[in-house]
């Protein structure tokens, strides 16, 4: 994982820092594994094998980077590039001394680099009441925004999420936190919604399959955290039944019999399609769910409505022409990305 | 041939809090793992009336695990418990500190079930092995297994010493053949896959009509040109059979099965949240996967009573035979929904 430490990152990719709590979103474990995660010690970066490159700098809880002088970091190299900085507050736990060095640490940032949002994940609140929820995010707001008008810093980007690994919470928040990092967000939402137009799909994400964050959806319907969780955990299926059954080298033999009588045809060519995709009908019959995957690292996942599943090859169609426009779309972003960096 | 219902009586039993009724609940209710945390001890034993493909019933004793509990079995109600005993399924917990005396209450459970079931099979499962250090799993696990499988010898080897001296006190009575002792040990853990694969094998050889199954499967497999068919009961997602063609068998993940039923299952459970049905209640009808020129698969209600997941090379052509094939195969294996007595032609 330090492979990134000496090799300098090209600008323009967008960089995610996390600190406090190691996070467990980038993992895929049971909540019980998590035991066995020893406490962050040291800082840590991570590439994520993502469709960005987005970079998760996890850094030791208990190291204040403003405040220790045993530790001599390079700021522009921590803070110069990244889009957000993401701060892990563990809601079962007393926080206020963690609440105190959030507040150091935004004082410097809107010092020196106003631009980084700040994304508080006020996290592990499952098992606390609706009601307590909201009282300690209020309590760690107020808190927040007293201390830096006394300092005389309004409207800083400082955004708060109720989080918890065990629901979807987790992952919601940093889609959104991802979303607002990427650049021309408009564009790919509005091919998405044009996608629902067409196919009548109540609902399309665009996810970024390693880590099930969505990188965009429609804005058909309001945002709707049922529709999220079945479609991620879609993907996730999708990804197990690969790794079961995609995973070996087929063996010569039984490709020569399968292009040999009486199909007589290279495997390439009797397959509709070269890419990943799925569908599924649940019992009841009402809406469908469909996955395609876009590139090594994107799938598009909707939901349809009643009756569409029948109509399969029309959709497909529509969805071939969504899937060229999106591959179109990270092609040029990429380009971008390069002239940015020479 | 005519099928009847059979019943078969399984009794749960180890040391309080060593998971029993987590592993019920999960295999036959649909909890997740997490849920488990919420459940309190059983009092005495919980009966429940498992509907296993149609024709085959199990009785399952999920026996309560408090001293007091395992006592009163053991005496006032030894006869009603460990009579007619099909399967014994023994859970050990790992973290347990008290392993000597775990092995005495079990040596003593095992003496009652011989006493009045000499022919049930016996399941040992060392529960909770995700508490390991995965690194030290097998490990763990070899030496608890061999201490396992020593102790019960030993028990065996004193009951078989007994048999022969009453048997040398009355000559006369009819010889009994010599007494052992079918085991077979599995580590298991409510959090990973592990636990499929130990109730597959459990309810694997109380499956009517196994042989008449695979046949059929292998015949099917053969005529769609599938690589691998697996097929689940639609409760449990346990894996009833399966067959795997030649290619399949180069698949290095020799767990897929238990690891199939683990997805499949959790995969239920997302699409009962979604719509909001009851957790046992049936949730999907059809899965279809085609993974470009690797391989396709379907998952689709095969049976009243099963589900079937077909894994097939590429190719449109051959998958939507295959479906067709499979649709029209249903009727060969209409028997496993019984209990009608129904002959059927094969
Ligand atoms: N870590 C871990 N915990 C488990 C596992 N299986 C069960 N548990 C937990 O162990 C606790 C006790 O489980 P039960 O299933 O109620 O135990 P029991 O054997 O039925 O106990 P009695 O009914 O008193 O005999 C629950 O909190 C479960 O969540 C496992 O594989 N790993
Ligand atoms: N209840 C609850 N526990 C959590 C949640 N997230 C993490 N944990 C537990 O908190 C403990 C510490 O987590 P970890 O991420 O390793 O923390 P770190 O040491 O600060 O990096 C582990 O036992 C996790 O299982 C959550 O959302 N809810
Ligand atoms: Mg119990």
């Amino acid at each position: 994982p330090d492979s990134t430490a000496t090799v300098p990152q090209p600008r323009g990719k967008p960089r995610l820092l996390l600190m406090g709590q190691r996070s467990v979103v980038f993992h895929k474990l049971p909540p019980s594994e998590t035991l066995f995660l020893e406490s962050t010690a040291r800082i840590q970066k991570d590439s994520l094998n993502s469709f960005m490159e987005f970079q998760v700098w996890d850094f030791p809880g208990q190291i204040d980077i403003f405040d220790n002088p045993n530790f001599a970091f390079d700021m522009d190299a921590i803070f110069g590039e990244i889009g957000a900085l993401i701060w892990v507050i563990d809601a079962q736990d007393d926080y206020l001394e963690a609440v105190r060095r959030l507040n150091t640490t935004i004082l410097h940032l809107q010092r020196s680099y106003p631009h980084i949002n700040i994304e508080v994940f006020i996290h592990k609140v499952d098992g606390l009441s609706d009601d307590y929820r909201l009282d300690i995010q209020r309590d760690i707001t107020i808190r927040i925004q007293d201390e830096l008008s006394d300092q005389g810093i309004e409207n800083a980007p400082v955004n708060f999420h109720l989080t918890s690994i065990y629901n979807h919470s987790i992952f919601e928040a940093f889609s959104k936190v991802i979303q607002k990092l990427i650049p021309r967000l408009g564009q790919l939402e509005a091919m998405l919604t044009n996608l629902c137009r067409t196919c009548r799909f109540e609902k399309a994400y665009l996810f970024d399959v390693n880590t099930k964050i969505y990188i965009a959806t429609d804005s058909t319907g309001p945002e709707d955290m049922a529709s999220y969780e079945i479609c991620s955990d879609f993907v996730d299926v999708i990804i197990d039944f690969t790794e079961v059954y995609g995973s070996w080298p087929r063996s010569r033999e039984w490709r020569a019999r399968l292009e040999g009588a009486p199909w007589h045809q290279p495997l390439e060519q009797q397959v509709a399609c070269e890419w990943a995709e799925s569908g599924m009908v649940l019992a009841d019959a009402r809406r469908p769910i469909m996955l395609r995957e876009v590139d090594r690292f994107l799938a598009l996942v909707a939901i349809m409505k009643e009756g569409s599943y029948e109509k399969m090859p029309q959709i497909n169609m529509n969805v071939d022409v969504v899937v060229k426009g999106l591959t179109e779309f990270f092609e040029i972003t990429k380009q971008k990305e390069v002239t940015g960096a020479g | 041939a005519l099928k009847k219902v059979k019943k078969q009586k399984v009794l749960l039993m180890g040391k309080s809090g060593s998971g029993k009724s987590s592993m019920r609940s999960i295999i036959f209710s649909n909890y997740l793992a997490r849920d488990t945390r919420r459940l309190g001890p059983t009092i005495d034993v919980d009966l429940s009336h498992v509907k296993f493909l149609g024709n085959l019933t199990l009785n399952l004793w999920d026996c309560g695990g408090q001293e007091a509990f395992m006592n009163n079995y053991l005496s006032q109600q030894r006869a009603h418990v460990f009579s007619n005993v099909g399967v014994l399924i023994y859970v050990f917990d790992i973290e347990s500190r008290e392993v000597e005396r775990d092995l005495a209450t079990y040596i003593n459970i095992i003496s009652a079930l011989v006493q009045y079931s000499r022919e049930a099979k016996v399941f040992v499962l060392i529960h909770k092995m995700d508490l390991i250090q995965p690194v030290t799993r097998e490990d763990v696990f070899e030496k608890r297994a061999v201490l396992v499988k020593r102790k019960t010898a030993e028990a065996v080897a004193i009951m078989r010493k007994q048999q022969q001296h009453q048997q040398s006190q009355s000559p006369q009575s009819p010889s009994n053949p010599v007494l052992d002792i079918d085991l077979q040990l599995f580590a298991t853990s409510i959090w990973d896959q592990s636990l499929y694969k130990a109730w597959a094998s459990i309810i694997h050889d109380l499956v009517p009509n196994l042989s008449v199954i695979e046949t059929q499967l292998a015949s099917l497999g053969m005529a769609i040109d599938a690589d691998e068919i697996l097929l689940f009961e639609r409760t449990s997602f346990l894996v009833v059979s399966k067959w795997t063609s030649r290619e399949g068998e180069r698949n290095p993940y020799g767990d897929r099965f238990e690891r199939m039923s683990n997805i499949l299952k959790s995969w239920k459970h997302t699409c009962s949240k979604y719509t909001g049905t009851p957790r046992n209640a049936e949730q999907f009808s059809e899965f279809e996967y085609k993974m470009g020129t690797t391989f396709s698969m379907f998952a689709t209600k095969f049976t009243t009573n099963t589900y079937i997941l077909v894994c097939m090379p590429p190719g449109e052509a051959r998958f939507n035979a295959a479906k067709l094939n499979v649709a029209a195969a249903r009727p060969w294996f209409k028997f496993l929904d019984g209990p009608v007595t129904v002959a059927h032609s094969a």
